[in-house]
């Protein structure tokens, strides 16, 4: 059962059509097809194994497709190496934190700020007090609530402050697009409360498309959800019809309480 | 078209490349499985040159010099291995290619103090003097026997890796160490091992060549850099990479520079087929390898699983 | 802003101020050699620099730098020998096939990570290394001997007066520092320091490392073929030995002992690696053999290098 996207493709930011990657004898994604539309919070789940990480890497150009294709505002971007996609519009942020743990806070987000001016072959003046990077930058991390740790050192941060950072990287870019996964990674209650509570706050301003294991943030959050299974969509909709889909069921949820298996 | 000097310069080739496949399998062994980047590994060259070539002289005997080489060489290579080296895997690269460059200073000035600047002449055993006909040449029997040792030990090591116990061990311990160490692998034992054996190959290597170009200060280096130049082409970690890339490495390089001129001459005028010959053929080699890794840059035969 | 106080500043203070002084001060102390020593510290030190930029700052680790040396040095004396002595040729030759090598070679080394590069671009500075040597035309093993120094075509400023010379060498020497100061803050040096850091994640904020690595390896060889150029004046002398590869060993030595990614790291290095060698050369003629065991100890004991033992709390690489 799927619930119609938005007629018109201008609505349309992100489209994968028929996406297909093997590794060897594995078929990691299977003929899969998603969209997501303007505006909207569209979540992915699935089982360990389901081919998400494959998904993402696919989608931000990490890895090329055996067949299919990727558009991003109707842009046919499948050929695009990962940084022209991000030039595009298109950001993600990773599971597993990837910041620079050298640099402070401030200066992490800096650097995605002068990553999204395109302005980096400057040789001569000094890029640590230029304001053109400092004031979007610490505008940024105040959103993100990271406002008093703006010149900790990357690395010294707690785990979950972290997280935060590597979202706020990805913001820094000025993206349409928003590619989160598992924002919410390693993260306690309360911090996953927190973040969810910021992302509701993007919403309208960012298309995103959220890899999720914690059920509680994706039902909270998402307008539509896609189910993936051994590299197959079996089922996108609204949550409600994600719930109440039996093949989902079957093959994912478990319990109402949302504890996933394996 | 001279036949006789094609075949001569293609099994000359073909014995460069031996030599360099006995360096390069130890090479790419150490770094494929100990992910370890060794500089000294010209100085077991060389260590087994001299050591090698002055037991054959005292002893009188070279092949009683081979025999003895092998535990020596195994024994200098644990060594060198359990004492420095072992200090060396959890860092990264770069303290690898330092710290291995300072021990090649120091076992290159150790043998200059032990054996004089001279360098060491090992004389071939009489029964194995001469040439003998192969068709239509005539081509140094020495040099064939080289060519037949390289064979049996590529033979042994392919027979080791893949059909024994211990190559089983190997091949654990470089698709994952950790896993092998923990299933009770004795992974410092294994790597002692593995140096050892690649110390060996390289001694035997360096005193195998030395009743053709005497043991020399520093002669590992150079060989060094193609062994390095041979693995990289053949993809790192993989023996047969190693054994391919050695061969055509060897040929192209010796047939390089005996016909390059005669090539160049096809299209150049005499003057600068001359001059830029040999120029060219000294380069030819590395021309190969930047086009290899232009096009595939893992390497020819990268293992599976592996970087 | 700068503690200038602090011991690895002082250090710098004064190296840089033995470099300006020595000129006057040995042969004051009966010690005139010490000045050809020192101008030798200084070209190291200009390659070390340039090396440094890539190395300590890029995290490339080039096993074949030297090289550049080689060609900044043998389009000096190709050229004399061809009886091209004005530096308005010279130098932008020089300079000129430097950029042309490093872009060549840079484009083919830094598709490869880590040994491979290392490997890479040992082998591409071996192939010129051995060209050289066959160049019979210009010396080949021996060497080619340059008679006259590079003609600034004006009466007041020649390079053939030793102290001209010397204090060149020292203002590029300066120079260089300056302009490595300049790039590693810049918004281009920020994205270097970043790809070393993270590259995966530079490149997910839409930046194409490639570009950068290649642009700042262009300029290390050029920076490195002027010390090379500078080299052959002062020698009077090129060899393909300027460019073997225990040469680009001992580069990488020089920035590693001084401090990697710190400014005057390159600087001190070459500085205790030249007179160290000197030193021990004077005691015996086999000082590699306590040489060697110190760069392993350095290696295992001392990775932060000079500057990084005298800046206290520093968890330098």
């Amino acid at each position: 059962m799927n619930s119609p996207a938005p007629q018109t493709n201008t609505d349309i930011c992100l489209a994968a059509r028929g996406l297909q990657k093997s590794f060897g004898g594995l078929t990691a994604t299977d003929n899969l097809s998603l969209e997501a539309a303007r505006g909207e919070i569209h979540a992915v789940i699935g089982p360990n194994g389901a081919g998400k990480t494959t998904l993402v890497h696919l989608l931000s150009g990490m890895l090329r497709p055996d067949g299919g294709e990727i558009l991003f505002e109707g842009r046919d971007i499948t050929r695009l190496s990962a940084p022209a996609r991000v030039n595009q519009g298109l950001a993600r942020s990773f599971q597993i934190t990837s910041i620079f743990r050298d640099f402070t806070v401030l200066e992490n987000v800096m650097l995605s700020v002068q990553a999204g001016q395109g302005h980096s072959f400057r040789f001569w003046r000094p890029a640590a007090r230029d304001e053109s990077l400092r004031a979007p930058a610490r505008e940024l991390l105040e959103r993100v609530g990271l406002g008093d740790r703006i010149d900790v050192t990357a690395g010294n941060l707690a785990h979950g402050e972290q997280r935060q950072l590597e979202i706020a990287i990805s913001l820094a870019t000025n993206p349409t697009f928003l590619l989160l996964d598992e924002p919410m990674a390693g993260m306690g209650p309360e911090e996953s409360q927190g973040m969810i509570e910021f992302l509701k706050a993007l919403k309208g301003d960012y298309t995103m498309l959220l890899i999720e294991h914690d059920m509680d943030a994706v039902f909270a959050l998402a307008d539509r959800i896609t189910v993936l299974v051994y590299g197959k969509a079996i089922a996108t909709g609204t949550p409600d019809e994600i719930r109440n889909d039996a093949s989902v069921r079957a093959a994912y949820l478990g319990d109402e309480t949302g504890e996933e298996t394996g | 078209m001279d036949y006789v000097l094609l075949t001569e310069q293609f099994l000359n080739g073909f014995q460069l490349g031996i030599i360099l496949f006995l360096m390069a399998a130890g090479l790419t062994l150490v770094f494929g499985i100990m992910d370890l980047v060794n500089l000294a590994h010209g100085s077991m060259f060389m260590i087994g040159a001299f050591v090698g070539g002055t037991i054959a002289v005292v002893t009188g005997s070279f092949v009683i010099g081979v025999i003895l080489m092998i535990p020596a060489m195994l024994i200098i290579g644990i060594v060198v291995e359990m004492t420095t080296l072992r200090t060396l895997y959890p860092r990264d690269h770069l303290d690898h290619v330092l710290a291995t460059f300072g021990l090649i200073l120091f076992f290159n000035e150790a043998t200059r103090l032990i054996w004089g600047p001279e360098g060491l002449v090992v004389p071939l055993p009489d029964f194995l003097e001469g040439s003998v006909a192969l068709g239509a040449i005539t081509y140094p029997v020495y040099r064939i026997v080289i060519i037949v040792v390289g064979l049996l030990v590529a033979l042994g090591l392919y027979i080791l890796v893949s059909r024994t116990r211990i190559g089983m061990l190997i091949r654990a311990g470089a698709s994952n160490r950790t896993m092998a160490g923990a299933l009770g692998v004795n992974i410092p034992m294994l790597f002692s091992v593995v140096f050892g054996i690649g110390a060996v190959l390289a001694g035997l290597a360096g005193l195998i060549i030395t009743p053709i170009t005497a043991a020399q200060i520093g002669m590992g280096e150079d060989v060094l850099i193609l062994a390095f130049v041979v693995i990289v082409i053949g993809g790192i970690g993989s023996i047969r990479g190693a054994f391919i890339a050695s061969i055509v490495t060897g040929v192209i390089d010796t047939m390089g520079r005996s016909f390059l001129d005669v090539f160049l001459l096809l299209f150049l005028p005499e003057n600068a087929a001359e001059s830029a010959g040999p120029a060219l053929s000294s380069m030819m080699i590395y021309i190969l390898m930047a086009a290899i890794l232009f096009f595939r840059p893992q390497g020819l035969f990268p293992p599976k699983g592996a970087g | 802003m700068v503690d200038w106080k602090s011991p690895a500043n002082i250090l710098t203070i004064i190296v840089v101020g033995l470099c300006a002084v020595v000129p006057f001060l040995a042969p004051a102390l009966g010690e005139p050699f010490y000045v050809i020593v020192f101008a030798r510290i200084m070209i190291w030190a200009i390659a070390a620099v340039s090396l440094n930029l890539i190395m300590g700052y890029g995290g490339m680790i080039s096993f074949g730098h030297a090289v550049y040396l080689g060609i900044g040095g043998y389009a000096i004396g190709i050229l004399a020998f061809h009886g091209v002595t004005s530096v308005w040729i010279q130098w932008p030759v020089a300079i000129g096939a430097c950029a042309v090598i490093s872009l060549i070679f840079g484009a083919i080394s830094l598709r490869t990570r880590g040994v491979y590069f290392i490997m890479i671009t040992l082998a591409l500075a071996q192939m010129l290394f051995f060209l050289s040597v066959s160049a019979e035309r210009y010396g080949s093993d021996d060497g080619l001997n340059i008679l006259a120094r590079s003609d600034f075509g004006v009466r007041f400023f020649s390079l053939e007066d030793n102290m001209t010379m010397y204090y060149t060498i020292f203002a590029v020497l300066l120079a260089s520092v300056f302009i490595s100061w300049k790039l590693v803050h810049s918004r281009f040096g920020v994205v270097m320091r970043a790809a070393k850091s993270n590259d995966t994640r530079v490149q997910a904020v839409g930046v194409s490392t490639y570009r950068y690595r290649l642009m700042a390896f262009v300029i290390a060889g050029v920076m490195c073929g002027i010390a090379g150029l500078l080299q052959a004046n002062f020698e009077r002398f090129v060899s393909p030995d300027m460019m073997n590869w225990p040469r680009s060993g001992e580069l990488i030595f020089m920035v590693v002992l001084g401090g990697m990614s710190t400014l005057f790291g390159p600087v001190t290095g070459a500085f205790v690696f030249l007179m160290l060698s000197e030193i021990l050369s004077s005691w015996t003629i086999h000082w590699h053999i306590i040489f060697g065991p110190f760069l392993v100890l350095v290696v295992l004991f001392a990775r932060g290098g000079i500057h990084g033992l005298l800046t206290p709390g520093s968890d330098r690489e």
